[in-house]
């Protein structure tokens, strides 16, 4: 694509001037300054992926890969760069390897659908853990029942972590793939994946990462996880909404069927029969979300001018604080304790439903999530209906925390005794 | 009064810490289950429903101070009243919380149901002020004498 902002590298970590860069983080919401800790479900944009998806529009708009005119050329140029930055990013071998989606529950429910028609057998298992998001879960089930197939599930500890005995002992059975949250989006545990990935090749069984909490917290490298398939969110890493990435090794994608059928994904159509096109067309039927693909670039190219150690650090310290801030409140109970975490904390108040939390803290301007966060079963595990869940980015600060804290403190005047 | 202090009343606040008629009954003849998957609000109403009265009713459940203090104020408005007049009640409660704002409502048939007028600056609770009035209304329009648990 033409012309990406260019974003400077940051050598020190200015999060005032970086917060500069999202418009949405000036606003205010019911008369006081917006304080957004809901960024696991989905993150605020960058002017940077603002500008690029209008001046995608306003300039070179057309549809990509047909014609041979001007703009269409201008749009397939900006649609394979911004493959080529998703590669890079996640530091795929060839760009092949990354198919452009409408985000991590489009690429499992491919996965799913597309490999599992092929591999699974009466009897077989697909495992997941006990801490996935529904579109982790209920993707297989749906293939699982086609197939005859059954899902079992690596179990956790009450910190929220993967008991990996249970998992080695697990992976002795009859699975056939095994498909794993990269980082927990309602716990915030960060999953050993690379061991899990190891443990299962040993045993010839491929993985599904899931790394739609991940992309936006630390940087990702697919050839070192070795993972078979990976995914992210968009909307998720200061991405548009409505496009996501499958990664896939070239192995796995090219002995797959196609998922869906229509024009781009083809070769040769007769009545007769019709031949598919080769990666990365076959999975991409239809005209894409080109602008939404110009916006991911965008926000690619937006973190990669970054210092992600730093963004690391900062998020690391206001993990630190926000578990001793929040931990400190009477009645306070922290949910997702594991070692490994990234900036997400769920918790409950005793006596205090999360929906009422999420209500009054909205009065002060704080944006948290209340709910079961697409996670029913870990709610279930801990005997839960629904928590509150802060989850932050590198734009967020000690002083965000204060804030809801202070929040927390009008909830429990609002209705303890 | 704040948006807030019209939704959190006092009413509502106690009703949800002491709620009235949380409790199994001993002999239910109508029985319903309501369930807010967005929230994870349950309940769980059982009734005595004789000669077209609500002769017992009591509920259990979890959820928020709203949906918890709405169906306490609801068991306790709904006792010995016929189906007809518990249906209508349920909707001079509806129009109540769904009005607009600004918009007059006679809440005065409602009793202390008015203390939940203070939902409607809140649309995404209304769900939790209506969970138990849906369950009721299951209830109610049940084919007679079998507890269904579904």
């Amino acid at each position: 694509m033409s012309a990406p902002v260019a974003t400077p590298t940051r050598k020190g970590l200015d999060v005032a001037s970086l917060r500069a860069d999202f418009p949405i983080l000036a606003t205010s919401v019911r008369g006081k300054p917006l304080v957004y800790l809901d960024n696991a479900a989905t993150s605020q944009k960058p002017r940077a992926v603002i500008d690029a998806v209008r001046r995608y529009y306003e300039t070179e708009n057309a549809n990509v890969h047909r014609g041979v005119y001007y703009l269409s050329e201008r749009a397939t140029a900006a649609y394979e760069g911004a493959r080529e930055r998703a590669r890079a990013f996640l530091n795929a071998k060839e760009s092949r390897e990354i198919i452009f989606l409408r985000g991590t529950t489009e690429a499992i429910n491919l996965v799913a659908s597309s490999w599992g028609r092929v591999y699974l057998q009466p009897g077989d298992e697909v495992l997941v853990s006990a801490m996935e998001h529904h579109s982790n879960i209920v993707p297989w089930q749906l293939v699982c029942e086609q197939r005859n197939a059954r899902l079992a599930v690596i179990p956790m500890n009450r910190h929220g972590e993967l008991e990996l005995e249970a998992y080695e002992r697990l992976l002795r059975g009859p699975v056939k793939l095994v498909a794993v949250a990269h980082v927990s989006n309602s716990l915030g545990t960060i999953n050993p994946i690379r061991e899990m990935v190891r443990l299962a090749h040993a045993r010839g069984i491929p993985v599904l990462v899931d790394g739609a909490q991940a992309a936006p917290h630390f940087p990702i490298d697919v050839q070192a996880v070795d993972c078979d398939f990976y995914t992210v969110s968009g909307h998720k890493m200061f991405g548009p909404t409505g496009i996501g990435v499958l990664y896939g090794k070239a192995a796995q994608l090219d002995a797959m069927p196609p998922y869906q059928g229509g024009g781009d994904m083809i070769h040769t159509v007769t009545f007769a029969k019709t031949t598919y096109a080769p990666l990365p067309a076959k999975f991409e039927a239809g005209t894409p979300h080109i602008a939404g693909a110009v916006g991911l670039a965008a926000a690619i190219d937006y973190l990669s001018a970054l210092d992600r150690e730093r963004l690391m650090t900062h998020e690391a310290d206001l993990l630190a604080y926000a578990t001793e801030r929040l931990g400190a409140i009477p009645g306070v109970e922290l949910v997702g304790t594991a070692a490994h975490k990234a900036s997400v904390i769920s918790f409950v108040l005793q006596g205090i439903h999360p929906h009422d939390i999420g209500t009054i803290v909205d009065q002060e301007g704080v944006a948290i999530r209340t709910g079961h966060h697409c996670t029913q079963p870990v709610m279930d595990f801990f005997g839960l209906p629904a928590t509150a869940r802060a989850s932050f980015a590198f734009y967020n600060t000690r002083g965000d925390v204060d804030v809801l804290v202070a929040a927390l403190g009008k909830v429990r005047r609002t209705l303890l005794p | 009064m704040t948006d807030l202090g019209e939704l959190y009343q006092q009413i509502i606040v106690e009703h949800n810490r002491s709620p009235r008629n949380f409790r199994r009954l001993p002999h239910p003849n109508r029985t319903a289950q309501g369930h807010n998957p967005l929230c994870g609000d349950r309940i769980t109403l059982e009734l005595q429903f004789e000669g077209d009265r609500i002769q017992d009713i009591g509920f259990q459940g979890s959820g928020c101070a709203i949906s918890q203090a709405s169906a306490s104020l609801m068991t306790s408005a709904v006792l010995g009243k016929s189906r007809r007049e518990a249906e209508a009640l349920f909707e001079t409660f509806h129009t109540m919380i769904t009005s607009p704002p600004a918009a007059p409502v006679d809440v005065r048939p409602l009793g202390k149901l008015a203390a939940l007028a203070g939902v409607r600056q809140f649309p995404v609770r209304v769900k939790c002020a209506s969970l138990s009035w849906h369950t009721l209304h299951a209830a109610l329009n049940q084919d007679a004498a079998p507890v269904s648990t579904e």
